[in-house]
């Protein structure tokens, strides 16, 4: 387009010798634009979409696996809904597994993560807080040690703390679980940033001087004030806890005790769907497997979906440092 | 000395004892706040994270009679033939996973700034759903997708000329295979953190260099990159440490692959192996503390230089 245009204006210029016509530079100089624009913005939509093939494609699939029978998996379309019958019948032979241990490990998983999630709030927001706002000999230290433990990779703790708990006869116990779980220093580095940053010490200096006490400082003024790092918190620890797989893996021995992710494991290695010698659970062919994911996943889902906006906001929070 | 000039400087400013014995009253009372407050937190600090490190490097330097043998569990280790092995195949696959989500994941949140607000935040919905599925669901779905015979792409598996499941899943495959699984589960929520990242730089400033002419690319690459760094290295912090940790992956792909991707694929399996299956605990502390130190070491070096944790 520009080769064409560059000509065009040299002929005019040449035939008249007056100064070419004002209108017809931008005009063109803005066509070209235009055309750059428009190209470039429908690559951009081709790589967008592309992207949302690749995240979006699995998550459908699965949603439809269960409505089909193992046979109607292989040979029809893959985006087409089976039929409810069919995903009633998928229900029904995933539920009947093991006498509903699949509704036992759902019960499971909700049991550790909740209580995990409520030993980790009403312990790291008040870190948080006392790391930002208070001054106290080693509070520097406990800091440095969190960031390290945050990073650190978790499961590396998982063998060590094993042998811990087994020396604890705590083996095989809901505690075994819950307590791990519930130390959770990355809960500790948002609340932290969360109260570093976004609450003004003066604002604190203030109400002590209307008599508040430090607790009741933190209870009337800073808590009110943390509403989104204690979604942030929880969202995150909540996810953790529900999706972690080898702290049970380890500590938890029998079937009834397990969590669904480690429900899930089990599923796949003892039943024909990957492993066609498989000898248990012959009803659970590939859209049950695929049922049980969906319902392992389901939790999380809906929080994802209900607290878009207070993530995204939290996320901003610190994001929003200096 | 040190009393003496502190009874000096007291005489010299003639400040009534009390008020100082009121000043420190004061502040220990604030630090005995500050205390009561990390307090519960300390505790399950100590007790789920201090503890069971020094309890592992206590294993990792003693026998299974409790004496101690240096470093003797460490060369044990590192001698055993699936050592080497387990850290090539953690090695190739953290270099395709953080490179793929550095770029990626920078890319797209950059692309998806400041255009169509609606299409944008939809987009970064789509791209951070799959975070749900992060654990096992993740792994069992991806099998699914690689499995020519169900894959939605079966088309494209068969394209790439891969008619079973068994010819994907071959071990060489393994680091694109983990790659791609864990960049579809974590790729959004930090393209969500980016985006809200590049929402915090000034409108002033990218206006002021639109205005001394720079075009989108000179903006990304000098001021929207630069200031986004912290979050970059932050990111490559935690996803380092999350992939140098692997063990549900390989072993959930391990179990569906019947024995052609070995048991002791990653270093944190071998530890696991260890520890389960040859009841040598030491052994399997002495690993665990390898991975801790190779941790540590990385994020030591990224906290200093990035900037991020200069918070105070």
């Amino acid at each position: 387009m520009r080769a064409m245009s560059v000509p065009a204006r040299t002929k005019t210029g040449t035939a008249v010798p007056a100064p070419p016509p004002r209108g017809r530079r931008p005009r063109e100089g803005w066509s070209v634009r235009r055309a750059r624009v428009a190209t470039a913005r429908s690559l951009l939509l081709v790589i967008f979409a592309l992207f949302a093939a690749f995240f979006l494609i699995p998550v459908i699939w699965l949603l439809l696996a269960p409505t089909k029978t193992d046979n109607a998996l292989v040979q029809s379309n893959p985006f087409t809904f089976g039929s409810l019958h069919e995903l009633g019948l998928t229900w029904h032979y995933l539920v009947t597994f093991e006498n509903g241990a699949m509704l036992l490990w759902l019960r499971n998983s909700a049991v550790y993560s909740f209580g995990a999630l409520a030993i980790t709030l009403v312990t790291a927001i008040p870190a948080g807080y006392g790391l930002a706002l208070t001054e106290f000999r080693g509070r520097r230290l406990l800091l440095a040690v969190t960031l390290v433990v945050m990073i650190m990779p978790a499961s590396a703790l998982v063998l060590p703390l094993f042998l811990e708990i087994n020396a604890a006869h705590l083996i095989g116990t809901i505690w075994s679980v819950i307590l791990p779980m519930s130390f959770y220093p990355f809960g500790v580095y948002l609340a932290y940033i969360y109260f570093s940053s976004t609450i003004p010490r003066d604002l604190l200096a203030a109400a002590r001087l209307d008599g508040c006490s430090e607790w009741g400082v933190f209870r009337h003024v800073a808590v009110p004030l943390a509403r989104p790092v204690v979604a942030l918190v929880a969202f995150f620890s909540f996810v953790a806890n529900w999706n972690n797989f080898f702290l049970p893996f380890v500590m938890l021995p029998s079937s009834n005790q397990y969590p669904v992710q480690v429900g899930l494991e089990n599923l796949l290695s003892s039943t024909p769907s990957f492993n066609p010698a498989a000898g248990a659970g012959l009803d659970i062919t590939r859209p049950e497997l695929a049922l049980a994911m969906v319902l392992a996943i389901a939790p999380v889902l809906v929080v994802f979906l209900f607290s878009q906006r207070a993530l995204v906001s939290g996320m901003l929070a610190g994001a929003t440092k200096e | 000395m040190a009393a003496e000039t502190a009874a000096a400087r007291g005489r010299l400013t003639r400040r009534p004892r009390r008020d100082r014995g009121g000043d420190r009253a004061r502040s220990t009372l604030r630090a005995r706040h500050g205390y009561a407050f990390v307090g519960a937190y300390l505790v399950l600090l100590i007790a789920f994270g201090v503890l069971p490190t020094g309890y592992a490097i206590y294993l990792a330097l003693t026998n299974s009679t409790g004496q101690l043998v240096g470093l003797g569990n460490f060369t044990a280790v590192a001698h055993d033939f699936r050592f080497a092995p387990a850290f090539e195949h953690i090695a190739v696959y953290l270099v395709i996973w953080l490179v793929a989500l550095v770029v990626l994941v920078v890319g797209l949140a950059l692309l998806l700034h400041g255009r169509m607000r609606r299409t944008a935040a939809t987009l970064r919905f789509v791209y951070y759903l799959p975070g749900a599925l992060a654990g096992v669901a993740g792994v069992l779905v991806w099998l699914f997708m690689l499995d020519p015979t169900v894959s939605p792409v079966g088309w494209l598996l068969n394209g790439l000329g891969f008619t079973s499941f068994a010819q994907v899943i071959v071990p060489a495959h393994l680091p694109v295979v983990l790659a791609l699984m864990a960049f579809w589960t974590g790729a959004g929520g930090w393209i969500v953190i980016m985006y809200g990242a590049l929402n915090n730089i000034p409108d002033d400033l990218i206006e002021a260099a639109r205005i001394d002419g720079a075009g989108p690319f000179q903006i990304a690459r000098r001021i929207q990159i630069p200031m986004l760094r912290k979050w970059i290295a932050y990111m490559v912090i935690l996803a380092f440490a999350t992939g140098s940790q692997l063990f549900v992956e390989p072993q959930l792909v391990g179990e569906a692959s019947l024995g052609a991707v070995s048991n002791s694929w990653s270093p944190n399996q071998l530890a696991y192996l260890y520890a389960f299956q040859a009841n040598n605990f030491n052994s399997a502390a002495a690993l665990s503390v390898d991975l801790l130190v190779l941790g540590l070491v990385c994020a030591a070096i990224i906290v200093t230089r990035s900037g991020l944790f200069d918070v105070e």
